[in-house]
């Protein structure tokens, strides 16, 4: 606990001296980005120790707020969310140092660092009013990250839309607390336990406002609509730090609150199955269609969110149905699966602002060929598209793995209904880890490989020393993660301890354990290098020559003439995905035979979004501008309105 | 100890000795309906020989991505081999949920295949490697659908004992669901590995085939590897569609291994006629067959989970 | 016998998918007349050869076996169409849905109280699922044709059906019945031809029209 006041004192006080007014902008970054990196170390021992020690870590501090106490808990949960945070935070700071160094991100340093401490402030807080009040300081501190540019009108609308779902979320939030504070008589954690009696729909409706308050922060479907937005608005490693992290502090805050009720009915893990199952493929599907490289991963994160939900979900419906074995798989699965996503996606986002950082734009169709000039990014975003993909030798598949496990052993075992979903869910599942091979493919092969597609690109140079090693740790992190995903099944095992204590004890045990995956991963890098040897001892006798690409005949292919990017979804599209998610496309048609020059334009907004939350929030807009009558502009109406209201309420005292 | 190690080698030498030669047998098929002499039995086998000999033209564009998709594309069937049985042989690796890190590991080959073509920069690699990642995107589910049912009659959870020894019995007792799988299986075979009708292995420049397209650009040894991984990687599927088909045991290893691969060089020859007597399938009919094929998969599980 | 049944009644089911998935009008035909001769075959496997079962056998693979196929094979030469070109749900989604529905009956038949003779045969749920495909083809197909195909599929479920009853149910019952079937195809081969004079296309749409 005390590595983790320190960690934040040394935050703290970082957020100060980089809001001081530095006369060069290297100062602010070395004084911000330094102490966050000193920071998230103190951080990581911390949730190092909370790890490692049997009982929790608890702190409290009377408080003036009315309900509120200054009180916090370390436990194997809390440390579980911890260790994504602050290894992100760490690297992102280190990244943030090269990358940051803008006029305009003057106070930049100071929302980095403040949103650290209220994230690690919102996974360890005991407290119902603590925790909401870490909560917001988290909404606004990342809303500030993410209009870092804020003179730019799309940065500022997706700042707008993220506010607004967040505090929509909050509001459902606010009513969760107040009711079970009014039915436990305190807001502390401690006496939460009190919920555990509820029974009835009570129960039920107070479970929906806990997934409509923290889906609406994680990005599940439908309430998803902010994040493809705000990720990208924002600076990449605060991307990274909002996609790997910050999302999942909304399952955190599920996890823990669920883990307050009584044994939750079977419905709720159908809900969350259906609800994951249905974000993963839409998330998928629109990561597919974007020309943004940094919206296709905020989308896929939407996917990855789905598939930690339905993971989840499939947790809590075995766990209500009694099987052990298989809720012990899901919850490894979907709890190692939230790791490794912290890892590999804020890596894919690292990856992604180094080549908007060094070919100066993030539109796919404006890159090309950046392996060439930037090999250390390339070779990083490779390893991160292995990881998402859920390749061996990568982190990625440990996840999967245990997730395909648990709906394959109820698939091979129930029969009936209970048989019939996760055949279903295994047949999407593979069909979403189908798509996100089309993802990954498409981001790498289109930005970089293949020939430049713009002069910028052709001049694109590699990132600096801070931001290569940055990637490169997140990396080996994955990597290590694939080597020994014993050590990961641990880790998700002190989590375990406290939402399932019935299957927990399986983590240890022989049943469920992934060694065989480690053992294979090296196996795999072995094979790899006996066929690459093999490759370079016949290369050894033969000559290597450079040629141009064969172009069936025609002597001068243009980058113009290969794949771009919406070309390398159409199959897909037309094939596989609904018509309803088809992108938006005008123009491009010539006619004729001495066309004039003509415009395509294609865009793929979100449905949701728009034929959804835009027509609703329109005609809402529409109800409340009636209201407006009252405000008439007239002093002494106003007045009136004031007294009546003092009126009302001295009436409404009396009556009670 | 024993017996793993003799496992694996009669792998590895069938894997590495065997798999050439099914594509001979196919192309002897198809020279045989279509009245000619066809290439010799061996063709595959001197054509990587003479490749591993030679040098290499790279283009210019490409990066090291170019070089890892060969290299990659006979690692994976080489690992992928030893998770499953060849015949009476048993895998020499096995541990419960290996069937999930089988179907992954294809996973990677396509990932750099596809990655590979596209470095390139063509328009036509980049259509194969599309096509490529498009549709086994839909041969992934009936993958997973043909193992659980294998799964739910074996009871268990590993490649090895899925195909082991309680397959012939499960034909007594689960004959119609085992025979919608053995086709879904051959059908998974014949996509994967870029057959008549999915794609054509012998057209070059047409804008209608899948894999060959994608690997236009490689020569020499890199060329040579990608063959020989093809053609393991078809050895390795049809292995599980051969022991599918022939199940039993009798008794006798060296008759039981002579069995499993007659039932190789038949699957070839089935291949062989289909490719004579059907023609290619429209390339926007491929993804609806596809998705029949899933669908029958599921319709299989469906009649076990009843 | 039992195994030869239950590979019949899953033909049944994959003639079905093959009916959903299928454009082209000729090997509808063709495969409903295929499953017609299939089902003409259920009674003998199913109740042993006698009198009634015979009878019954004959008159069902003269009327769905090759009559009423040579009606629509009729029917289709008059008004020169060849294929259904525009479902009002697409080819892979029907057959997704078919799938479903077919996983339903099947997981449905499962929990119904069944008499224990007939609660492992596969009658029920392939009947059951034979009826949704009628019912699908005949919701998401325009073609007055393929509305008359759908027509005959869920006739052949109800058929299916029969089978459980066949002992019970007198000979007339069942003759009326496939009797009805023929008339039917007979007035919807008439209505056909006279759609096409009349709007010179067959969409059943333009029967829209006809409302005040």
């Amino acid at each position: 606990m005390n590595f983790l006041f320190l960690s934040w004192l040394v935050l703290g006080l970082g957020a100060c001296a980089a809001a001081l007014p530095w006369r060069s902008s290297k100062i602010t970054a070395i004084l911000g980005g330094g102490s966050a990196v000193l920071g998230c170390l103190s951080g990581l021992i911390a949730a190092g120790q909370g790890l490692v020690a049997d009982t929790a870590a608890t702190f409290s501090l009377p408080w003036s707020m009315p309900g509120g106490s200054f009180s916090l808990r370390l436990d194997g949960l809390s440390a579980f969310f911890l260790l994504p945070l602050f290894i992100i935070g760490l690297v992102g700071a280190l990244y943030g140092t090269e990358y940051m160094q803008k006029e305009k991100a003057r106070l930049h340093w100071t929302w980095y660092n403040l949103l650290l401490i209220s994230m690690a402030m919102v996974v360890t807080a005991a407290n119902g009013l603590l925790f909401l009040f870490a909560w917001e300081c988290m909404s606004l501190t990342s809303f500030f990250l993410v209009i870092t540019e804020y003179d730019l009108p799309e940065v500022v609308a997706a700042g707008w839309t993220y506010l607004l779902a967040t505090h929509l979320g909050a509001a459902c939030l606010f009513a969760f607390f107040l009711t079970a504070g009014a039915f436990c008589g305190s807001l502390d954690f401690a006496s939460f336990h009190l919920l555990s009696r509820l029974t009835g729909p009570v129960i039920s409706v107070l479970f929906l406002l806990l997934l409509v308050g923290f889906g609406s922060k994680a990005g599940i479907f439908p309430l998803h609509v902010w994040l493809p937005d705000a990720h990208p608005a924002a600076p990449s490693h605060v991307s990274a730090l909002m996609s790997g992290v910050m999302v999942k502090t909304a399952i955190y805050g599920l996890l823990r609150m669920c883990s307050f009720f009584p044994v939750s009915p079977a419905w709720w893990g159908g809900l969350l199955m259906t609800i994951g199952i249905t974000g993963a493929l839409f998330g998928i599907a629109m990561a597919a269609m974007q020309r943004d490289v940094k919206r296709s991963l905020a989308y896929s994160t939407v996917e990855n969110v789905g598939i930690i939900l339905l993971a989840l979900g499939f947790w809590m419906h075995s766990r209500a149905a009694g099987q052990h074995v298989v809720a012990a798989l899901a919850l490894a699965g979907g709890l190692i699966h939230l790791l490794n996503h912290a890892l590999f996606k804020s890596l894919l986002f690292l990856g992604a602002g180094s080549l908007m950082h060094g070919s100066g734009s993030r539109d796919l169709g404006r890159m090309g060929g950046l392996m060439r000039r930037m090999p250390v990014t390339g070779l990083m975003i490779v390893c991160g598209g292995m990881a998402i993909c859920a390749l061996p030798p990568f982190n990625g598949l440990v996840g999967e793995w245990f997730i395909y496990r648990a709906l394959v052993e109820s698939a091979a075992t129930l029969s009936g209904l209970g048989g019939f979903f996760p055949v279903m869910l295994v047949g999407f599942l593979a069909l979403v880890g189908g798509l996100v091979l089309i993802v990954m493919t498409r981001i790498i092969g289109i930005a970089l490989l293949g020939v430049p597609r713009s002069p910028a690109a052709a001049q694109a140079h590699e990132a600096g020393w801070p931001m290569r090693s940055a990637m490169i740790a997140l990396a080996l992190l994955c990597l290590a993660g694939g080597l020994m995903p014993i050590q990961l099944l641990r880790v998700a095992g002190r989590a375990a301890v406290l939402l399932d204590p019935d299957s927990a004890h399986l983590f240890t045990s022989q049943v469920i354990t992934p060694s065989w995956l480690g053992i294979m991963a090296l196996l795999l890098i072995g094979a790899l290098l006996a066929a690459f040897s093999f490759n370079r001892w016949r290369q050894g006798r033969g000559t290597v020559a450079a040629a141009s690409t064969w172009g069936c005949g025609f002597a001068f292919p243009s980058s113009r003439m290969s794949y771009s990017a919406e070309s390398y979804s159409e199959l897909a599209q037309s094939g596989i995905l609904c018509s309803c998610l088809t992108p938006e496309s005008r123009d491009g048609r010539t006619i004729g035979f001495f066309p004039m020059i003509r415009s395509f334009v294609f865009t793929a907004p979100d449905p949701v979004l728009e034929k959804f939350f835009k027509p609703l929030f329109q005609r809402l807009a529409g109800y409340c501008r009636r209201c407006c009558r009252l405000q008439s502009g007239n002093l002494h109406i106003y007045l009136l309105y004031v007294f009546s209201a003092t009126v009302l309420l001295l009436f409404w005292a009396g009556q009670r | 100890m024993r017996t793993t190690i003799l496992q694996l080698f009669l792998h590895l030498f069938l894997l590495f000795g065997l798999s050439p030669l099914l594509s001979g047998v196919i192309g002897k098929t198809k020279a045989l309906f279509a009245g000619r002499v066809g290439p010799p039995l061996l063709q595959l086998y001197f054509d990587i020989w003479k490749l591993f000999g030679k040098g290499m033209v790279i283009s210019r564009t490409t990066t090291w991505i170019f070089r890892a998709g060969p290299v990659v594309g006979l690692a994976v069937p080489l690992l992928a081999s030893l998770l499953i049985p060849f015949g009476p042989v048993g895998a020499p690796i096995s541990f419960s949920g290996d069937l999930i890190f089988f179907v992954y590991l294809f996973g990677l080959s396509r990932f750099f295949t596809a990655c590979a073509a596209l470095d390139t920069g063509s328009s036509f690699e980049g259509m194969g490697a599309v096509r490529e990642v498009t549709f086994s995107c839909l041969a992934e589910p009936t993958l997973f659908f043909v193992f659980i049912v294998l799964a739910r009659l074996s009871g268990s959870f590993s490649l090895d004992a899925m195909f082991g020894q309680t397959l012939a019995t499960s034909w007594h007792t689960a004959a119609p669901s085992l025979l919608l799988i053995l086709v879904c299986l051959f059908i998974v075979t014949l996509v994967e590995n870029c057959r008549i009708p999915f794609d054509d292995p012998n057209t070059h420049l047409e804008l209608t085939m899948i894999h060959e397209v994608m690997v236009l650009d490689h020569s020499g040894p890199d060329l040579g590897m990608i063959l020989y991984g093809a053609a393991m990687k078809f050895l390795v599927l049809g292995a599980l569609v051969v022991r599918l088909f022939l199940p039993g045991t009798t008794g006798n290893m060296a008759l039981d291994i002579l069995l499993f691969i007659g039932g190789l060089l038949f699957m070839a020859v089935v291949i062989g006629v289909i490719e004579s007597v059907m023609a290619r399938l429209r390339l926007l009919r491929i993804p609806q067959l596809l998705v029949g094929v899933s669908l029958l998969s599921f319709f299989s599980l469906i009649l076990l989970l009843r | 016998m039992d195994t030869l049944l239950n590979l019949l009644l899953l033909l049944v089911i994959l003639l079905n998918f093959f009916l959903l998935g299928s454009s082209r009008l000729v090997s509808c035909i063709r495969t409903i007349a295929f499953q017609g001769g299939i089902l003409s075959l259920l009674p003998l496997l199913a109740h042993g050869f006698s009198g009634h079962t015979l009878f019954l056998a004959g008159v069902a693979f003269l009327l769905k076996g090759i009559a009423i196929p040579y009606l629509l094979f009729r029917a289709i030469r008059q008004v020169h169409i060849r294929r259904e070109v525009e479902p009002l749900i697409g080819y892979v989604p029907t057959l997704i849905l078919g799938t479903l529905a077919t996983a339903g009956a099947f997981i449905f038949s499962g929990r119904l109280p069944l008499i224990p003779e007939h609660s492992q045969s596969l009658f029920v749920p392939v009947g059951l699922a034979t009826l949704a495909t009628g019912f699908l083809m005949l919701i998401s197909r325009r073609k007055a044709i393929t509305q008359a195909l759908g027509y005959l599929i869920f006739e052949n479920g109800i058929f299916i059906f029969g089978m459980l009853l066949t002992e019970a149910m007198p000979l007339m019952v069942e003759s009326g019945v496939l009797l009805d079937l023929l008339v039917g195809v007979f007035v919807m081969t008439i209505l056909m031809h006279q759609i096409n004079r009349e709007f010179s296309t067959m969409n059943t749409d333009n029967l829209t029209s006809l409302k005040e």
